[in-house]
């Protein structure tokens, strides 16, 4: 065989294993959603989003559940946004080029590897006991704020950086201080990049477990009246539900993850579509 | 001048001096948040050191990381880390066989083969995987792996080392791929005309051109990976069986570090040994997924200099 027709031939070979990989790891996703959607589509009606569980969690709906994530995620954004935005902008606007930027950049993909459970214990610690807040929803919303805050920045600070050099230069020649170039031009600009990466951000907050399982969840909780109230989440009830059960309810169980999946999916798809319909109107 | 305008010019240079004021307190806690990542880093290593400290005290870092048995709660109480460093070594170990392959195949066909829609939306699925929370992978573990591994190996249960790691290998795929993606991207295209030029087929140029140039990168994306891996929660708590024993294969049922943080720290006395125990598990967990990132982030940092991207 000649060189040239056995480069030939290891090429398509190469592509076809490559190719092969590619169609498993897409045909893993595709068949989990599809499988999930399988399993737990069905359970969800009206009345499952809209009751609360009742016969010892086999029977009626999950809604304190869905209720308890949506604050969780909502006092998760209250902490970590606004600290989150600042510092973004701080690192795109402000920082000068030294050790110390280094190593504020070098903490937050750091903080973006520490392990769920880690920020778990360290909630629990600091928030739950140091700062007396107990096992409450204000604990476990400072907790995962602390996991989304490296997202939150990091976002940020790439949406800041995608706009060109000259808007800032022409707002400063306009005789504007460079907080204001940053709240009237810069901002307003980038604030597409920032909301959507944020709720991506949120999103995965959402799915957690590890770090609001001693920091905010019981299995059982009414809706709660204050943040300093134990709160029911859906990541947590699904883990219960599905190990730890004392009459497994399949069809609770299976709805429980499709709600969780199919509420971040469609959160995390109408961001990105609201993005990239913002990023068309805008050309530099 | 009229008073009037004199009014107005003070009122002026008033509103001056508030917005003035405004933008230094923005300033300041613009600068102050620039701070906050160090802060809350420096703080997860205090508070775990703090509450650590009677367990280092009492026990000792070194008895508890070469102790090889588990009896937290026994009256003759030992809190040797070896039996679940072991299980977390042999998920980790399954779960990077199961996902650096595929991840790094995977990302060398979307960033050197695939084209147009091919390549978005396989882009797109696979950046989807990364969404779904780790209780839900560890649920369609229980419901489709267990019972298969536990049927075709024929063991006696299907909760295992092997089983737990295969899941958090599909869970850290993602991260695999697209971080091995950025840094075939980041290969400058000159260096793949160069070789195309020589009169290299693309296989060639990338087995002997791309991936070389490319190799830190992808060796980073393994280091991130496993930091995912050793850290990961949910899926080891729900699908690696939890026991005490030292694992020899990964067939067996094994304790790992998060998971036994995760089971054990509600049913502990606060304040307590057990309890000081946990933080100090806490502790070497958050050293090595640190350790780790910190080399991957070097790696990664490299590599851009390089590149010039």
């Amino acid at each position: 065989m000649s060189r040239v027709k056995r480069a030939r031939m290891m090429e398509s070979l190469a592509k076809g294993i490559m190719g092969i990989a590619t169609l498993i790891v897409v045909g893993i996703a595709l068949f989990l959603l599809g499988y999930l959607a399988y399993r737990g589509a069905p359970s969800v009606t009206w009345e499952f989003l809209s009751q609360a569980p009742r016969k010892a969690m086999t029977e009626g709906g999950i809604h304190p559940v869905i209720m308890g994530t949506v604050y969780l995620v909502l006092g998760t954004a209250a902490f970590a946004l606004p600290i989150g935005i600042m510092a973004g902008i701080y690192l795109s606007e402000f920082a000068p080029r030294n050790l110390w930027t280094r190593l504020i950049r070098l903490a937050i993909t750091n903080m973006a590897g520490v392990p769920s459970i880690v920020y778990g214990l360290f909630g629990f610690a600091l928030f739950v006991m140091s700062m007396r807040l107990g096992v409450s929803l204000i604990a476990g919303a400072l907790t995962l704020a602390c996991l989304t805050l490296p997202v939150v920045i990091t976002v940020t600070e790439e949406a800041l950086r995608r706009i060109p050099r000259e808007l800032r230069q022409a707002s400063m020649a306009l005789g504007a201080t460079r907080i204001r170039t940053v709240r009237k031009v810069v901002l307003p600009a980038a604030a597409p990049g920032i909301v959507t990466g944020s709720i991506l951000g949120l999103s995965r907050a959402a799915g957690e477990t590890a770090p609001v399982l001693f920091t905010a969840v019981a299995f059982f909780a009414p809706m709660p009246s204050s943040p300093l109230d134990q709160t029911m989440a859906l990541p947590y009830h699904l883990y219960i539900m599905a190990t730890q059960a004392v009459r497994p309810a399949p069809h609770v169980v299976w709805g429980t993850a499709f709600v969780l999946v199919a509420g971040v999916s469609i959160i995390n798809i109408i961001a990105a579509t609201w993005r990239s319909a913002q990023r068309k109107k805008i050309k530099w | 001048m009229s008073i009037g305008s004199l009014i107005d010019s003070r009122d002026r240079s008033g509103r001056a001096a508030i917005r003035r004021t405004a933008e230094a307190v923005a300033s300041g806690l613009i600068h102050a948040s620039g701070w906050a990542a160090i802060l809350i880093l420096a703080a997860i290593a205090s508070f775990l050191l703090l509450n650590a400290s009677r367990a280092l005290g009492e026990v000792g870092l070194l008895t508890m990381l070469t102790g090889d048995s588990w009896y937290p709660t026994s009256d003759n109480e030992q809190f040797g880390f070896v039996p679940m460093m072991a299980g977390t070594a042999w998920v980790t170990i399954v779960a990077l066989l199961t996902a650096v392959p595929l991840g790094v195949a995977s990302a060398v066909y979307i960033s050197e083969f695939a084209t147009g829609r091919v390549k978005e939306i396989s882009k797109s699925i696979i950046e989807f995987m990364a969404a779904i929370p780790s209780v839900v992978y560890g649920l369609l573990g229980i419901a489709l792996l267990v019972p298969a591994v536990k049927d075709i190996l024929g063991l006696d249960t299907g909760l295992t080392a092997f089983t737990a790691g295969v899941v958090v290998g599909i869970m850290v795929l993602p991260t695999i791929v697209s971080i091995s993606e950025d840094a075939l991207h980041a290969v400058p295209d000159a260096l793949r005309q160069g070789s195309a030029a020589l009169g290299n087929t693309r296989w060639q140029t990338v087995l002997k051109v791309v991936l070389p140039a490319a190799s830190s990168g992808i060796f980073a994306a393994t280091m991130l990976g496993m930091g995912r891996a050793i850290g990961e929660t949910m899926v080891v708590l729900m699908l690696a069986g939890n026991a005490g024993i030292i694992p020899g294969d990964p067939f067996v049922s094994v304790r790992t570090m998060p998971g036994t943080i995760a089971a054990e720290m509600g049913e502990v006395v606060r304040g307590g040994l057990h309890y000081s125990i946990l933080f100090a598990t806490g502790l070497v967990l958050f050293a090595v997924t640190f350790a780790i990132n910190l080399a991957a982030d070097l790696v990664l940092e490299r590599q851009r200099k390089r590149w010039g991207r």
